[in-house]
């Protein structure tokens, strides 16, 4: 990287509060495809200036998997342990790199007592292009290009955010195409409640070869995600596809990077 | 006279029957958990109005939704005509409300073009589900007892509407004919056109008008009394069934109380709990489930929409949400027998849990929510899931092994997979 991510640490050291966490999630941290998308909300904060730090070594697991394993008390200490590490902190407002993040600490953690403002970065995005802060210039154009849009559950069905990764989407003037289960009626990736940790039960095909079949049934250049879940998903579907060369899949984030240069 | 005692004493037994086998399921609805749903009343209000009454999460399937539409509007309005139907057999008059004149007129008119587009929908509802065989109608659930069920109630449906409009064209030509008692009023647009298949003869009029009429109010107390065993008893719980449901986002679960309270106490030994009511985590059987969860499995009524988006469902898994609503509704119904044969206190070794629903179904849900949106009546078949995936876990610790280790690595490493905690930032030294 080019410069340098600020951890909360640091800033509170510098007696210094930040404008916004970004909050990473474990697969934004360990996952290597994630970590790049990781990489690029830290360069678009970074470029529009604003001001903020993320936890470093002192961010731990969220609990949703546990939560959604059916393992409530695992999913409880790690809440009340990271709720702790926020409120030290004095964190007023979190944007996330992950939709089940995104909504653990939104709705989940207020009732164990970690009440912050809780964005999804493709929120972020919108509100930067809104404001004018961000735009699709100075970088690879996506002017004309097939785009589709895959809705993750827990951003999309789970907490209403349709319009936002749209928005993202819209103003690189893409010729961006719905796949026929989209919005409310997405289909899921397949990783959701806890199965991104386990093999499927058996059946006839894997949920992910569902879906990136009817992502690529819309014949794009470029699969957009939200989730570092769903990325892993569609990604192996595209390679089971063969379909590598033709088809991307990137997420908003890197899509909103590469645009402008970043 | 003998008839109008006859039709009160039939009126009484119906619904005394039927308020019998009501409290019946009330009371098996309170073997659950209890759970507050009663905040928002006014956005509760608001989305009973919406769901339940003007039907708009149907409209996703404008098929459907037409046709549903025109049975449901009948049977809201043509019910109208049942409270002059009970006040002519109980007083021993006809068409007790003929003195509105034409506004009458118009009803009865309404009425017939009501009634002959319910039975046209019902025709067309048992030509997709026998005929056409349409998908979402199948599935291994929907077998012997589901599947007749939905036949008899449109088949019930399509003959209360026959006796209906051939009750009115006997009366149309009886009083063409100038019969006694048989006075003028009413308008027949659809029965009008039956007519002409009817006999001329006086007595055989008023025999078929009076068949007619008994067939028709006797069919409504017997349906009546068949909602309770039927999945068309959502009729009347779609509507506590979307006043009570789920206000908060999708992805939202229950935080635990009883979970807090040991956890408060683990991280701070001075922590005293407000109160002490252990008992069980996650659901095993039907009464560790929150009384929603089990008004939802009376009110559904299989349509199946729920399976037909269902990620796993679609890929050919065990899981199905229709089904874990109708094991739940069949489980209850069993431990409500129990109740009424041995008492409260009877253990019959079964449970909701394995007896019902395997651990291959729960464990094949990705907590998506699809099932959830689809529903036109707001019932949540995901909560089941996951209260059967925490007792799994939390009271037996039976998992898969691969979610054991998630577990274990989440507890050790703060992550869901096996990498160090000291590693977690260096993502930020990449490019």
């Amino acid at each position: 990287m080019e410069f340098k991510v600020p951890t909360m640490a640091e800033m509170m050291a510098a007696g210094e509060e930040p404008e916004i966490l970004f909050w990473v999630g474990c697969a934004g941290s360990y996952d290597e495809r994630a970590q790049k998308i990781t990489r690029n909300i830290c360069k678009i904060l970074h470029h529009v200036g604003l001001k903020y730090a993320v936890l470093g070594t002192e961010e731990s697991c969220t609990g949703d998997p546990a939560k959604r394993a059916g393992n409530e008390f695992l999913f409880q200490m790690q809440a009340m342990a990271n709720i702790e590490v926020l409120n030290a902190y004095n964190i007023k407002k979190i944007v996330t790199g992950c939709p089940h993040c995104f909504n653990t600490i939104k709705n989940e953690y207020p009732g164990l007592g970690g009440t912050y403002e809780v964005i999804h970065h493709t929120q972020l995005i919108q509100d930067l292009i809104n404001d004018g802060k961000l735009k699709a210039e100075g970088g690879e154009s996506f002017k004309g290009k097939k785009i589709t849009y895959h809705d993750p559950c827990y951003l999309g069905r789970a907490n209403g955010v349709y319009e936002a990764p749209r928005k993202a989407l819209e103003v690189l003037d893409a010729d961006l195409v719905e796949m026929k289960r989209c919005k409310a009626n997405g289909l899921c990736c397949g990783a959701g409640g806890a199965q991104m940790f386990k093999e499927p039960e058996k059946g006839k095909k894997d949920v992910n070869i569902e879906r990136i079949e009817e992502a690529l049934a819309t014949k794009p250049q470029f699969i957009a995600a939200g989730c570092p879940f769903c990325m892993t998903m569609l990604n192996d579907g595209v390679k089971l596809k063969d379909k590598e060369q033709e088809v991307k899949v990137l997420d908003i984030a890197e899509i909103t990077a590469r645009a402008n240069g970043l | 006279m003998v008839s109008q005692i006859i039709f009160v004493i039939l009126a009484l037994a119906g619904t005394a029957l039927f308020a019998y086998n009501a409290r019946k399921v009330i009371r098996n609805i309170k073997l659950g958990r209890p759970v507050n749903r009663t905040d928002k009343p006014q956005e509760r209000l608001m989305t009973m109005l919406k769901v339940a009454f003007g039907q708009t999460k149907m409209a996703v399937r404008p098929i459907p939704f037409f046709l549903h539409l025109v049975v449901y509007l009948g049977f809201v309005i043509i019910n109208l005509e049942v409270l002059e139907i009970v006040i002519d057999g109980a007083f021993g008059t006809h068409r007790v409300f003929a003195g509105l004149g034409g506004f009458y007129n118009f009803l009865i008119g309404s009425f017939e073009l009501l009634a002959a587009g319910v039975w046209l929908a019902c025709a067309i509802f048992l030509i997709r589900r026998n005929i056409v065989k349409i998908k979402r109608f199948s599935g291994v659930e929907m077998k012997s007892w589901p599947k007749s069920d939905a036949n008899y109630i449109l088949i019930t449906e399509i003959l209360l509407m026959t006796a209906f409009l051939t009750m009115n064209a006997a009366d149309a030509k009886l009083q063409a004919l100038g019969a006694t008692h048989y006075i003028a009023a009413g308008a027949f647009p659809v029965s009008g056109l039956l007519v002409g298949l009817l006999p001329n003869n006086l007595d055989s009029l008023i025999f078929i008008e009076r068949f007619c009429w008994w067939f028709h109010i006797v069919g409504i107390f017997a349906f009546l009394n068949y909602l309770p065993y039927s999945k068309h008893f959502h009729i009347m719980l779609a509507f506590p069934n979307t006043y009570f449901s789920n206000l908060k986002p999708k992805g939202q679960f229950t935080n635990m109380d009883s979970v807090t309270n040991e956890v408060k106490a683990m991280l701070d030994p001075s922590f005293v709990p407000a109160e002490t009511a252990p008992g069980k985590f996650g659901a095993k059987d039907v009464q560790d489930l929150n009384r929603i969860n089990l008004l939802n499995a009376y009110t559904c009524t299989e349509c199946g929409r729920c399976t037909s988006v269902c990620p796993a469902n679609i890929t050919g898994k065990l899981l199905s949400p229709r089904k874990i609503m109708m094991d739940t509704r069949d489980r209850l119904e069993e431990v409500g027998r129990n109740i009424d044969k041995h008492g409260l206190e009877h253990q019959d070794g079964k449970s909701l849990l394995d007896d019902y629903i395997t651990r291959e179904e729960i464990w094949a849900c990705t907590s998506c929510n699809a099932c959830v949106e689809a529903c036109p009546v707001n019932i949540d078949p995901l909560e089941i899931i996951m209260d059967l995936r925490r007792f799994a876990v939390m009271e037996e610790s039976v998992a898969p092994a691969s979610i054991n280790a998630m577990l274990g690595n989440v507890e050790n490493n703060g992550a869901p997979w096996k990498y160090s905690p000291a590693d977690r930032f260096n993502w930020s030294e990449g490019n």
